[in-house]
């Protein structure tokens, strides 16, 4: 029987579920009802010196009759006074003392961050995480992401926190830079326990084109803001496995970014993260969808026979390759399964218009289902990828598997393209009609 | 008067934009669209569905528009089953098809209700053209020609346009107002003129229209309901389909239906009268067809459709008499069988059902007589008028025609589609 209880960093808790921190986490009652509900952690709404926010905060994306793909925000920290959250904070602990309470926080000078760490230690917080990504309104005081994209300055400030911190210290790191493990390794550097990603991406979510100003609109200005929910996730995955790749980072990471179910936060244990974070789904659905992704953890984790949840961390990591190290000579070609067939021609004109004309009609008019024609088939996945029925097309391997080559070889063999015209290209192998076949069709 | 639209519930109301916004989130956007293909209009339908999912929801309009002059009338009254949506992919996955009746009709409302003008009319190219019969196929005509610049005069029998869709189709597929509306949307948008409560009665008629104006158009439909030529038929109470069904949408009475209705026939007029008599309260209505269920012409879903609302079907049972005094008091009835492929009277079956009202919906008449006065137009054996599927001309080259006159009786979308392939053909011929 699986057994969800981890320690992630020195903080322990019933399981890898933790709300991030956020609207869902803004006081003690809502952080009572989602433990109360099965949530194994939550991080606080980010504590400091409280803001002033704007009326109209939220903008979405919605994609075809999905509502919600992608959220984006111009909140900041919390609003409420300190003094409010602590006592809260005290009586959580109470209420539920093996359930972890981390205390999100972004303060300024070094006084004040030590300052607010005794403070949440002393209600009884079980971690800390520095807030060094937030995208907006915040980094233009100097705070948030002004502080993440600046790998010394994370480590000072991180720094000043180890001084005074008896319990384990997380680093968010923002996602609003070209390489994530340089502030990863800068926070391992100054001794923190942990790394917590993504932060939001900095965003416009959109435009009113008839108001001529971008969403969410405040009277009649708007602003940029952070960018969450599901479309970031694979954002995030690449993030995640980038910092637990890399040799100099080799702390725990608490995974975040779009996570919605259990299957979401199963990737991103497998790319490295040892416990993960959830926002933007319960702002969309409430705490209800714990039960889904508890219930459908334990089924993954009894199926693969995996009794904790160390036992898969990062499983996935060692498959994820450079390029130049993957299989040239393995190849698949597309098969359409003639019995699904709807014969919406979607997989026709994909390839046709979209990749490498290998799909043909029927030349009987009545007869709508495709052909692939193998020649031409560079088995990219497209139309196996939009088709919409269910394992209609499906990608077959063509190679006997006996044969390995990768880029990295075919170089060091002298074995590569290396002029304009070069015979080698890879591209030479299937036929491509010329211009003017496309007015005569 | 009674008020048809609280007696008769829409089938296919209008959509909300949720609703709308939904189910056009489902659309595939296949290529060369089995939908479009499926439509006798081929209405660029995964595009206007884009559209209208896109927020282009005028856009949609024109799309629609722009291949199907009658695209709200369709909308509500085309059989989406065997046309569009029957050809729809998801049904191969029995996932439900998308609404795409529901959804034309949601665009082309908007249209309609904005006023949107989507053609430019031209100014006059000095000719012009007779359409007889206001009815789809000769609006659908009148729209293509007044597009070309032609001047354009419908001379209607009737007080209003519309012809079947608003005096024949089911109440419940489109009320009155919305054929109605449709027609005025058109008139104000190409300028057609209709001149009401005139019939192109006989020769001296047509010679007149022929001196006058450069062509003429047929869009005269179909006649009176067929008779059966059985013994009490001319009893009041048994009276035509067409006929009974255009009283009680055009002149709905406060006299409760009667109570036991027999409708003769199996096609789709048929069940639409048995329909509408149950709906009305009737407490029996038996569809009584002379052939097998699997014979009946009628669509299974109009079947099922009358089947849900009370109305039982009798099947191999050919009416001999109706019977009764002064009124009528039931149809005697004798029952068949196949031998040898035909149709045969089993000897000694004859047996009597009660009733107060029969319904004849055996079929609709040709409009013969008019046809055979106008020299050198040839119909064929069943009084169709024959055309040049690609132009609608008939034998006689100053005459066009489409819609019921032309098919024998399809849908009105058949007879929007010939209406403007009789427009475009009219042009061709006038513009050589
Ligand atoms: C009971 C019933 C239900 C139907 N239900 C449906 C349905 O649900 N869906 C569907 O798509 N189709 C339905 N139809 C069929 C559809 O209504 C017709 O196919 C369509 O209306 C044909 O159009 P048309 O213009 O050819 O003829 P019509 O609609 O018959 O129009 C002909 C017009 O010409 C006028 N006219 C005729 N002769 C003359 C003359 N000599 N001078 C002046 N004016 C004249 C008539 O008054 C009439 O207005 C139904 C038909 C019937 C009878
Ligand atoms: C298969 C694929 C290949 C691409 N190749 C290139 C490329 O050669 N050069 C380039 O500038 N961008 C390339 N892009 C990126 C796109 O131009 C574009 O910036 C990106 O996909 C985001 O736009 P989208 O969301 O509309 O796809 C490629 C994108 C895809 C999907
Ligand atoms: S896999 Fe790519 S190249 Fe091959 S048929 Fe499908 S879309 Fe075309």
């Amino acid at each position: 029987m699986a057994n969800l209880k981890i320690n992630f960093a020195g903080i322990q808790a019933p399981n890898p579920f933790w709300l991030a921190s956020g609207p869902p986490t803004n006081s003690g009652y809502q952080i009572m009802k989602a433990f109360d509900q099965g949530w194994g952690g939550a991080v606080w709404k980010t504590l400091g010196v409280p803001v002033v926010n704007v009326s109209s905060r939220y903008g979405a994306i919605n994609h075809r009759g999905n509502r919600v793909v992608g959220f984006n925000n111009i909140e900041l920290i919390t609003d409420r006074r300190l003094c409010d959250n602590l006592r809260e904070m005290e009586e959580v602990k109470k209420y539920f003392p093996d359930h972890a309470v981390i205390a999100s926080l972004m303060v300024q000078t070094k006084k004040e961050w030590q300052q607010i760490v005794q403070d949440v230690q002393n209600a009884g917080a079980d971690g800390i995480e520095l807030n060094f990504g937030c995208p907006h309104g915040m980094c233009e005081r100097g705070m948030g992401s002004a502080v993440g994209q600046e790998p010394e300055v994370l480590e000072l400030i991180t720094s000043w926190v180890m001084e005074v911190a008896k319990i384990p210290v997380i680093v968010k790191l923002t996602p609003n830079i070209s390489d994530i493990t340089e502030p990863a390794q800068a926070a391992r550097r100054a001794g923190a326990n942990a790394i917590s990603l993504i932060n939001t991406i900095q965003s416009l979510v959109g435009v009113d084109i008839d108001k001529f100003v971008t969403y969410p609109i405040v009277e009649n200005h708007s602003s940029n803001g952070g960018y969450c929910g599901p479309a970031v996730k694979p954002i995030a995955l690449n993030m995640v496995k980038n910092c637990a790749q890399h040799p100099l980072v080799q702390i725990p990471i608490s995974g975040i970014g779009g996570i919605e179910n259990w299957r979401d936060a199963v990737e991103f244990l497998l790319l490295g993260a040892s416990s993960v974070q959830v926002c933007t789904a319960v702002m969309h659905y409430g705490f209800g969808i714990i039960r889904d992704m508890t219930a459908g953890l334990e089924q993954y984790m009894d199926s693969h026979g995996f009794e904790t949840i160390d036992q898969f961390v990062g499983k996935a990591l060692p498959n994820v390759k450079h390029w130049e190290d993957l299989n040239l000579k393995y190849s698949i070609k597309a098969s359409i399964n003639e019995e699904k067939c709807i014969g919406c021609q979607l997989c026709y004109i994909a390839c046709e218009d979209g990749a490498h004309q290998a799909i043909d009609l029927n030349d009987d008019k009545n007869n709508r289902i495709p052909k692939i024609n193998e020649e031409n088939c560079v088995g990219c996945n497209l139309c196996s990828l939009i088709c919409p029925v269910e394992d209609c097309i499906t990608m077959v391997r063509k190679d006997d598997g006996n044969e390995h080559l990768t880029w990295r070889q075919r170089t060091e063999a002298n074995d590569v393209p290396t002029t304009f015209d070069d015979a080698l290209a890879g591209g030479n192998s299937h036929t491509v009609p010329t211009p003017l076949e496309a007015l005569k069709r | 008067m009674q008020d048809n639209e609280k007696r008769f519930p829409q089938i296919k109301p209008l959509m909300n934009s949720s609703e709308a916004y939904y189910e056009s989130s489902r659309c595939l956007f296949c290529y060369n669209a089995p939908c479009t293909i499926a439509c006798p209009t081929s209405i660029d339908i995964p595009l206007f569905i884009r559209q209208i999912n896109n927020g282009n929801l005028t856009g949609a309009g024109k799309t629609i528009y722009d291949s199907n002059y009658l695209g709200n009338t369709c909308a509500k009254v085309c059989p989406t089953e065997v046309l569009c949506e029957g050809a729809c992919v998801f049904t191969k996955v029995n996932i439900k098809a998308l609404a795409i009746g529901r959804l034309q009709n949601f665009a082309t409302n908007n249209a309609i209700l904005t006023k949107q003008k989507y053609f430019e009319i031209p100014n006059p190219n000095g000719k012009s053209v007779a359409i007889i019969g206001a009815g789809p196929a000769g609006i659908s005509c009148a729209c293509e020609l007044r597009k070309a610049g032609y001047q354009v005069d419908i001379f209607e029998a009737k007080s209003n346009p519309s012809g079947l869709a608003l005096h024949g189709v089911a109440p419940y597929k489109i009320t009155n107002r919305e054929a109605l509306m449709e027609v005025e949307y058109l008139r104000e948008q190409f300028g057609f003129n209709i001149i009401y409560n005139t019939r192109i009665a006989n020769i001296e008629d047509v010679q007149k229209l022929e001196t006058k104006y450069d062509a003429v158009f047929l869009g005269i439909g179909l006649g009176n309901s067929a008779e059966i030529k059985i013994n009490g038929e001319d009893k009041p109470e048994c009276i035509g389909a067409t006929e009974f069904i255009e009283q009680i949408k055009m002149n709905p009475s406060e006299e409760p239906i009667a109570r036991k209705v027999i409708v003769l026939g199996g096609g789709n007029t048929a069940m639409d009268a048995a329909s509408e008599c149950a709906r009305l309260g009737a407490e029996k209505v038996i569809v009584a067809y002379r052939r097998s269920e699997k014979e009946m012409k009628a669509y299974y879903f109009e079947y099922d459709l009358a089947k849900v609302t009370g109305v039982t079907g009798m099947f191999n049972i050919a009416p001999i008499e109706i019977v009764g005094g002064n009124n009528v008091e039931g149809v005697k009835f004798i029952r068949t069988e196949h031998v040898d492929g035909k149709l045969r009277n089993i000897q000694g079956s004859e047996f009597v059902l009660d009733c107060d009202l029969v319904i004849k919906a055996t079929g609709q008449m040709k409009q013969k007589s008019l046809i055979a006065n106008i020299s050198g137009i040839t119909m064929d054996e069943t009084g169709r008028i024959l055309v040049n599927e690609t132009s609608g001309q008939t034998s006689n080259p100053k005459y066009f025609a489409g819609g019921d006159a032309v098919n024998g009786g399809a849908e009105v979308v058949n007879a929007t589609a010939e209406g403007k392939i009789a427009g475009i053909g009219i042009h061709l011929f006038l513009s050589r």
